[in-house]
């Protein structure tokens, strides 16, 4: 059976949001290959080609601890996401791996319930093609915006 | 022209707590006209702000838009080699000149009317000047050289760009004193920083919330839970903080104390193999790779915060350099601009050491993104507590510098230096 990568990225994508607004992040980093690349930085060091990131992730592990961080260590006040994410955009595609930019809008709700766009941007993503499914090698978030604001605790 | 420079006269009348140091009273967090009183007493007042590092404005031409205080002000250098900055402000009708953060330009021509300026900041031209056909024009005794943009002195200091509105404060070595100039010179002289990236994070607090908790060698170990709670804290470190004599600088430092350390662990293997000693906690990192540093100093410091009054911060966490320019945005909201450095002959393995321990820091940092969020925890806890004072008693009343970091004296400091400044 051929396999549509669009749809394969998509159905990835959408349980990927899903873990992160209303699932259990402890998953999350089973979405990637255990040797990964997850990083979260702005459109303007993205253009640049700066290396800095906000979150840099070299492995599935390093993704572990940031979760195990969130949970057990960090301090900041109780919060969620809600993602919309546009249709996936394949730049590219072979047998074993695919390139695709997503757009995404991420609204923060705080405990009192305010509620703000917090993040709008784009993932630059390269996936590993399994049958039957689609695993993150590298997923660069690229945030249009400089600003952060307060700060960045759960992952986009 | 004679200028006879008048003194603003103060908006806000406070009255300090009669306790001294350790008491601040909460208004200054919250009241507009201690807030406009600030920009005048201190951001345009006898004090120098972080404006850009030299390397950002290397070459003839280049400039970078930045703030000092709420005053929007751009960087330059001249084909003099030089570095000039101006606020950013046409002196025609106040519209800002320059509209990009930063580039390489000729000169500066305002949008508006086309009033054109120097990389100095001085007025070259003003479209239609004679008029046209002998009609209109400026008044004959309008003069070019009387309209230019207000300038900020300018001095540098091992890469770091500083500026000032004031005629009267003092050299930029004198205004940090030696201890502090030695401090940066560890961490940049005789390097070239490359930015690495640069994040803006919005604060929801006054900007001196912000400030406070830099100073802050209190909170470290309470506040930030990740180094204690995945067991990475070392017992035996040494260190302290110096506080200038102003008050306004600080630097709080730990280093590893090498035969300590070694001591300690020998100690620990002992105690692990008659397994007396095991450890509380389940935590561990998956990948400690985070964390992996070297001595890039030679001198087994680990952490060195640096603050410059008002509003400049030189950071070094293990290898994680940085600097961090304190904004305010009004009286509860600050604007951290953080620029993350490597250095031009970093190895390709120092600098993915950066990188990965770049992870410690920022609005997502491990050990810093609490300081985002706890400036916003007591700007909203001292709604409707105006008459109210925070209490900054420990390590007692003084503002000196200590071998213990247990202590709130570089807080103090602040204080002492925000008075001095203020006339509180």
């Amino acid at each position: 059976m051929a396999q549509d990568i669009h749809q394969l990225i998509a159905r990835a994508q959408a349980d990927y949001v899903r873990c992160i607004d209303d699932g259990d992040l402890a998953q999350w980093p089973d979405f990637f290959t255990g040797t990964c690349v997850y990083r979260v930085t702005t459109a303007d060091n993205y253009k640049r080609g700066l290396a800095g990131s906000m979150i840099y992730a070299a492995s599935r592990g390093m993704l572990i601890d940031r979760i195990a961080s969130l949970r057990n260590a960090n301090i900041y006040e109780r919060h969620g996401y809600r993602h919309l994410l546009g249709q996936p955009y394949v730049v590219s595609e072979d047998e074993q791996e695919a390139r695709s930019e997503t757009s995404f809008m991420v609204a923060r709700i705080m405990r009192d319930g305010s509620t703000s766009l917090f993040a709008t941007g784009r993932y630059c993503d390269v996936y590993v093609v399994e049958v039957g499914h689609v695993k993150l090698r590298e997923r660069v978030v690229v945030c249009d915006s400089s600003r952060i604001d307060t700060l960045l605790a759960l992952p986009l | 022209m004679n200028i006879i420079p008048i003194k603003p006269a103060r908006r806000a009348s406070i009255t300090w707590p009669s306790e001294g140091l350790t008491r601040v009273p909460y208004t200054l967090f919250q009241d507009a006209a201690v807030y406009a009183d600030e920009q005048d007493a201190i951001f345009r007042g006898p004090s120098w702000s972080y404006l850009c590092l030299e390397a950002e404005v290397p070459n003839p031409g280049d400039f970078r838009s930045t703030f000092v205080g709420d005053a929007p002000v751009v960087v330059t250098r001249d084909t003099d080699g030089e570095l000039y900055a101006f606020e950013n402000r046409c002196a025609h009708r106040g519209a800002m000149v320059c509209l990009e953060d930063e580039g390489n330009a000729k000169d500066f021509s305002c949008v508006y009317h086309a009033w054109t300026y120097s990389l100095q900041g001085d007025l070259l031209g003003v479209a239609f000047k004679d008029g046209i056909d002998g009609k209109g024009g400026m008044k004959p005794d309008f003069c070019v050289g009387d309209h230019g943009l207000r300038k900020l002195r300018v001095a540098t200091l091992h890469g770091l760009v500083f500026g000032s509105f004031s005629d009267d404060v003092s050299p930029l070595d004198e205004y940090l004193g030696e201890e502090i100039v030695e401090r940066i010179a560890r961490v940049l002289d005789n390097r070239t920083p490359v930015v690495l990236g640069r994040f803006t994070q919005m604060l929801p607090n006054n900007w001196k919330l912000y400030f406070e908790n830099v100073k802050d060698s209190y909170h470290a170990s309470i506040l930030h839970l990740f180094f204690t709670t995945f067991q990475l804290n070392r017992l035996s470190q040494r260190g302290g903080i110096i506080v200038d004599p102003s008050g306004g600088h600080h630097v709080s430092y730990s280093a590893v104390d090498h035969a300590a350390e070694a001591a300690a662990q020998a100690k620990a293997a002992g105690d692990y193999a008659d397994q007396k000693i095991r450890s509380e906690s389940e935590h561990r990192l998956e990948d400690t790779s985070v964390l992996s540093g070297m001595d890039e100093f030679g001198d087994g410091v680990t952490l060195q915060i640096l603050s410059v009054f008002p509003g400049f911060v030189l950071q070094q966490i293990q290898n994680a350099i940085a600097v961090r320019q304190i904004l305010p945005r009004g009286t509860q909201q600050t604007e951290l601009d953080w620029t993350y450095l490597g250095f031009e002959d970093d190895t390709p393995e120092l600098r993915e050491m950066r990188l990965r321990q770049a992870n410690l820091v920022g609005p997502a940092g491990y050990v810093s993104m609490e300081d985002g969020c706890v400036g916003g925890f007591v700007q909203r806890g001292i709604d409707g507590a105006g008459d109210g004072r925070s209490v900054i008693e420990m390590g007692g009343d003084s503002a000196e510098s200590s071998a213990s970091r247990v202590t709130e004296a570089s807080i103090r400091g602040f204080w002492k230096a925000y008075r001095n400044a203020m006339g509180y």
